[in-house]
């Protein structure tokens, strides 16, 4: 061993780029749980209510609604995971004790935040692509508008990602953490257009739905698809982006504080 | 200057309400003082150890310098940088072993090294890294995943978490209890050879054997206060007793009669 080492002549950078590697390993490590259940579940979805409701569900006039289908479960698991990997990472976390070695470095609340986040979006972002290689066994759909598609993709994981990083925060237990995924995280998602066009509900419901910020994640990303959707992308992209945008700044505010991290 | 400092620090935990009315409810009640005005400083290089009861306030103390948690009033610093306007200063010059065997049981030894170090922005660091898992018997289990080490193999990886970043200061909160005679033997020598490379050392422990032989200073904390702070051979002579085990116990019930007759 040296001698008794002066920190300041070490040149350290940002522990951001680790704290996001081991988030990807730690999803990555699992992704058999992480990956290919969600995979597994979408198409089982895909397979069941296309097969029972191919001839009697009609959207957009001239998709099939086998077609019309894949978009929406691509979506819906992509955010169910984004919004499961930071959730579970720090519910673990917080439970097993071992938060404290990412309390303890020098990182900023920035760091950790964007680590977090990053890590959901691109395991939100595999299972959806994965979802999508294994649909093009049932039907190829195109990609009418990529680069909407991608944006919807990204900004849908991003809002959903950062939802995990409060539920994570908040949640003490696993049993509210459940709480979260079961009381606003299915019914928003089932909720919001996956199987069905909000055009075909009563109009309360059609309501209700508009100001579900879900429904807009999943007629955008749709829209990306086939160039047609419910309501403008323009109007979509606004509402998700701003959503994107508040809850950042809030768990931001929420991170700086230490709130249920630092006491 | 003073490798660690604290300046009339006190703490008082609000009191919680659980589960889901925490959410929505802001608790009422007195809270719980931890800590009461306390002060001292420990010098660069000095072997410094803490002793009290359980609930007296060390691991307050300790996670108040380490940034887990803020002190209601006072100062705290590390090397001279204030524990909240200079944290990340702070941090890197302080390394924490935690009382508790935490340990994330998705990766290996190595792993859990090489990320430590990175969190504290040292990415290419393999070499220290093999160094300390040398000095620290845990060369032959660096690829071994955590979930399979003993008990004391995962006090060792906590002890090599602490010193990843080459900290000057390095704090053990009661890092050999419930660890077998040849560990702590081990663990003893391994941070005496790096306090005489010029580490500063903060213990906590209830082994008081160990604190009379290794400590320079000592202070006594009993429900949040400083109530003694001397060397070891000072504590003793003072309560007039055989060894510090005899002085704890002295100068803690001492305390309690002080504090009735008040």
């Amino acid at each position: 061993m040296s001698n008794a080492p002066t920190v300041t002549s070490i040149a350290a950078g940002l522990g951001f780029p680790t704290l996001l590697r081991k988030e990807l390993l730690r999803f990555w490590k699992v992704s058999f749980q992480t990956i290919l259940a969600p995979v597994i579940t979408a198409v089982l979805y895909l397979v069941i209510f296309a097969q029972v409701l191919a001839d009697r569900v009609n959207v957009y006039g001239s998709v099939p609604y086998t077609a019309f289908l894949i978009p929406g479960l691509m979506m819906m698991s992509m955010l169910q995971n984004s919004f499961a990997n930071p959730s579970s990472s720090l519910i673990q976390s917080r439970v097993t004790g071992n938060l404290v070695f990412v309390l303890l470095p020098p990182m900023s609340h920035r760091e950790i935040f964007w680590a977090y986040v990053l890590a959901a979006i691109v395991r939100g972002m595999s299972v959806g692509a994965c979802v999508w290689i294994v649909s093009l066994y049932f039907v190829a759909i195109p990609v009418k508008e990529p680069v909407w598609a991608l944006l919807f993709a990204v900004l849908s994981c991003g809002i959903m990602a950062v939802l995990g990083l409060i539920a994570g925060l908040v949640s003490e237990k696993f049993d509210q953490l459940a709480a979260f995924q079961n009381f606003l995280i299915m019914p928003a998602t089932f909720l919001s257009g996956v199987f069905y066009s909000v055009h075909t509900l009563p109009p309360f419901w059609q309501l209700v739905s508009h100001w579900n910020p879900i429904f807009y994640t999943i007629d955008g990303f749709r829209y990306g698809f086939f160039g047609l959707s419910d309501v403008s992308p323009w109007h979509s992209i606004a509402v998700v982006g701003g959503v994107f945008v508040a809850l950042t700044f809030f768990t931001l505010r929420l991170l700086a504080s230490g709130y249920k991290l630092r006491t | 200057m003073t490798a660690v400092s604290f300046e009339h620090v006190s703490k008082i935990y609000p009191p919680r309400s659980n589960g889901w009315k925490g959410l929505f409810r802001a608790p009422t009640g007195p809270g719980l003082q931890a800590l009461d005005d306390v002060s001292f400083s420990v010098k660069p290089g000095e072997f410094f150890g803490l002793l009290g009861p359980n609930g007296a306030g060390k691991t307050t103390l300790i996670s108040v310098l380490a940034g887990l948690t803020r002190a209601t009033s006072g100062r705290a610093s590390v090397c001279g940088h204030d524990v909240l306007t200079d944290y990340q200063a702070a941090r890197r010059s302080l390394g924490v072993v935690p009382q508790e065997l935490v340990y994330d049981p998705f990766f290996t030894v190595r792993e859990t090294l090489q990320f430590q170090s990175g969190y504290f922005g040292l990415r290419k660091n393999d070499a220290w890294i093999d160094e300390i898992l040398a000095n620290l018997g845990l060369s032959e289990k660096s690829d071994t995943n955590m979930r399979a080490l003993s008990g004391g193999m995962k006090r060792r990886v906590l002890v090599a978490q602490a010193l990843v970043h080459r900290p000057p200061v390095i704090v053990l909160d009661e890092p050999t209890a419930g660890v077998d005679v040849d560990l702590r033997r081990s663990l003893w020598e391994f941070i005496s050879r790096l306090n005489r490379e010029g580490h500063t050392i903060l213990l906590t422990t209830h082994y008081l054997e160990e604190a009379e032989a290794l400590c320079n200073r000592i202070a006594m904390l009993k429900r949040g206060s400083i109530i003694a702070l001397d060397t070891p051979q000072a504590l003793i002579d003072q309560a007039g007793v055989e060894d510090l085990e005899d002085a704890f116990v002295h100068i803690m019930n001492a305390e309690i009669v002080t504090a009735e007759a008040a």
